[in-house]
């Protein structure tokens, strides 16, 4: 992939270059004396991010759209200085997140929060509510610990959450409760930059509507940066200003929402469209995408996307399409664009 | 609600099922009434606590203590599945009546092979030999699009992927051709693609074979794609049932109203959402009148009681005491 891929005129919050995620199965001994003795076995790599370059402008919301084992959270937990990339480079505001496995700044590591998926999981169940919000900003001096609880208070506010209820705990809540209270954990240390990895999707429908708006409040009234992370295409399409599109580790479309709705490029992104089931359309006939998603264990050579794509010619079994410009801000990784 | 005129697989006819627990007596399903017809896709769509699951287990008898059918009629091609003997509904589950539930993996066996599990199922129910039972097997797998059934039929669940599993799940509710099937959010834990793949097979089945189906879940747009009549339940009471496009295009209940615009949709993108204020109620002291009331924005002194049930112009039934649309005068429960 290019490496001046993706690059628009403000200098971008936060940039990728060619970053790779590799997860290795080591052998265990039984394994190693098998292959001493001249057996086929062999370590397994799963290729979770594959050469994925990108940027984020300050103040944008980009989505991030896969089906599972895409490598969508993946790549968040590397940009959320959890998960150390094999390849490639990560920079926030013009710095490395990681140098030599290891996050480089702890400035970076604050300004970038990570909101989980399941807000029955993300939170410690013995600790008061007070704690899991304010202990971050205590423990980074941002706070003392007397103040800590008028704090805790503000942050609860600021998310719609009763401030009155701080000293009960995490089983008190209900599951959009608990997401709000990840959401003002999050927030505590007063970030930049939030990776959403599937933030509303263990929400129900009428509580996922609160928690989609409440993101675009907090995006409106402290200039965040949002890395939004989901399966759920119309989720993505109602709060994304630009939209990423991964197949098995790697960037199959990028474009602005609007575009990429209009008129998708690449036959994946065309694909899973046509299979969003939308409350517009009543008694269709599904049309469904040929065979199952991949092992990335042994994922297709070429095109990842080949044995399922109708469009599929020799060219595409052979040689991994590059991401190209198709159009001003638009770039998909597809050899039918070279006509 | 009208099935075309053709008599109802299936009539529930005021439905309770309660739980009985220490801290009180939990109205899980209160009072619900609805008919499927043949070939018909009924969306039973709610929330988390809204009853739907329980009405689907209710119908199967699979409710466990401390919950029991308390009140109410489920006539199964006119027979009382709520006065059946435990083996005379073994004897249905299965054959006549079958569920895919969202876990696949609740429907598989996991030691066993795929063969052994599927000719069981036949057998169970249908004076077969084997070799017949194993051919009705590997049909039923390749009606659900699973390529080289042959050699799927010895593999083991964990072999499969979910996707697949699930369509092996629906294979095993389709292998005695039943009359009626109750989904309960099968396709949920799917990918998209992968889900459209199980939508348009289920689809197919239900067209090709007249059977009925009951399916559950909270995705109002999967229901729209799919369902031809939709019941919309709401702490234990359908609030609003009807033809899927006039439920959809023109909510009557306050509540669906609001579900149709809490979905992130085309025209409204970067926009605040609709929401429903506040939370669903806890099931355990249900307040008196409509359990819809504190959430709802035209609630007034009229919603202190509970609201009937009652048919708007066009044949819809909805709970609310101020539909928002004309309501029909004579205004009678079904």
């Amino acid at each position: 992939m290019s490496e001046a891929a993706l690059k628009t005129e403000k200098a971008p919050i936060l940039s990728a270059e060619g970053v790779s995620k590799r997860f290795v199965k080591r052998l265990d001994l039984a394994g190693k004396i098998a292959q001493r003795l001249g057996s086929s076995i062999r370590e397994e790599t799963v290729h979770a991010v594959d050469g994925v370059s990108l940027t984020i402008d300050e103040g944008e919301v980009l989505g991030l759209v896969g089906e599972s084992g895409c490598g969508k959270s993946t790549f968040g937990r590397m940009v959320a200085g959890i998960l150390p990339p094999s390849d490639g480079n990560l920079t926030f505001d013009g710095r490395p997140i990681w140098r030599d496995g290891k996050p480089v700044s702890k400035e970076t590591a604050l300004a970038v929060q990570m909101i989980f998926q399941d807000p029955f999981a993300s939170l410690d169940p013995r600790m008061r509510v007070l704690d899991i919000i304010g202990e971050a900003p205590k423990v980074h001096g941002m706070v003392s610990a007397k103040d800590m609880d008028d704090y805790v208070a503000e942050v609860m506010q600021r998310v719609g959450l009763d401030a009155d209820f701080r000293r009960r705990y995490p089983h008190q809540f209900s599951g959009g409760q608990r997401q709000r209270i990840g959401i003002a954990r999050a927030l505590a240390v007063k970030p930049r930059f939030l990776v959403c990895d599937e933030a509303i999707a263990a929400l129900d429908v009428s509580i996922q509507a609160q928690v989609i708006n409440l993101f675009m409040d907090l995006r409106e009234d402290l200039d965040l940066t949002y890395l939004f992370i989901s399966h759920d295409l119309s989720v993505v399409e109602h709060i994304s200003d630009r939209i990423v599109i991964m197949y098995l580790g790697r960037v199959v479309e990028v474009s602005p929402t609007d575009e990429l709705f209009d008129q998708p490029n690449h036959p994946y992104t065309q694909a899973l469209l046509s299979e969003v089931p939308r409350i517009d359309l009543r008694k269709r006939a599904y049309q469904p995408v040929k065979g199952e998603i991949p092992s990335p264990l042994e994922p297709p050579s070429g095109c990842h996307f080949h044995p399922r794509c109708p469009f599929a010619t020799e060219r595409c079994a052979a040689e991994r399409p590059a991401l190209r410009e198709i159009a001003p801000g638009r770039w998909s990784a597809c050899h039918l664009n070279d006509g | 609600m009208t099935g075309g005129g053709a008599e109802p697989t299936l009539s529930v006819r005021g439905l309770k099922t309660h739980f009985f627990t220490r801290e009180g007596v939990v109205k899980a399903v209160n009072g619900i009434s609805f008919d499927v017809a043949p070939g018909e896709v009924m969306g039973l769509v709610g929330e988390s606590g809204s009853g739907k699951s329980i009405t689907g287990f209710s119908v199967l008898g699979l409710v466990d203590a401390p919950g029991r059918i308390v009140e109410g009629e489920i006539l199964f091609q006119g027979q009382d599945l709520a006065k059946l003997r435990e083996e005379e509904l073994r004897k249905l589950r299965g054959s006549k009546i079958a569920m895919i539930f969202q876990d696949p993996m609740m429907t598989l066996n996991p030691v066993l092979r795929i063969d052994t599990q599927m000719v069981e199922a036949v057998v169970a129910h249908r004076d077969v030999s084997r070799e017949r039972a194993l051919e009705i097997s590997r049909e039923a797998l390749v009606k659900v699009g699973i390529a080289a059934p042959d050699e799927r039929l010895v593999s083991y669940p964990h072999q499969f992927s979910g996707g697949m599993r699930q369509r092996v799940a629906i294979a095993i509710a389709f292998l005695n051709e039943p009359e009626l099937i109750i989904a309960d959010e099968p396709t949920t834990a799917l990918d998209v693609t992968i889900q459209g793949q199980i939508l348009y097979e289920a689809q197919n089945l239900c067209r090709d074979t007249g059977t009925a189906m009951i399916w559950i879940t909270h995705d109002l747009a999967v229901v729209a794609g799919l369902a031809d009549q939709i019941s919309v339940m709401y702490a234990g009471r359908i609030v609003e049932q009807g033809p899927v496009e006039r439920v959809l295009d023109a909510p009557a209940h306050p509540y669906t109203a609001g579900l149709i615009g809490s979905v992130p949709g085309r025209n409204q993108r970067g926009r605040r959402l609709f929401q429903i204020p506040g939370m669903t109620p806890s099931m355990l002291n249900l307040p008196d009148g409509c359990a819809f009331r504190s959430r709802c924005p035209h609630a007034d002194s009229a919603c202190d009681v509970e609201p009937p049930q009652s048919r708007i112009d066009d044949g819809r039934l909805v709970r609310c005491v101020r539909p928002m649309i004309a309501q029909a005068t004579d205004g009678t429960a079904a």
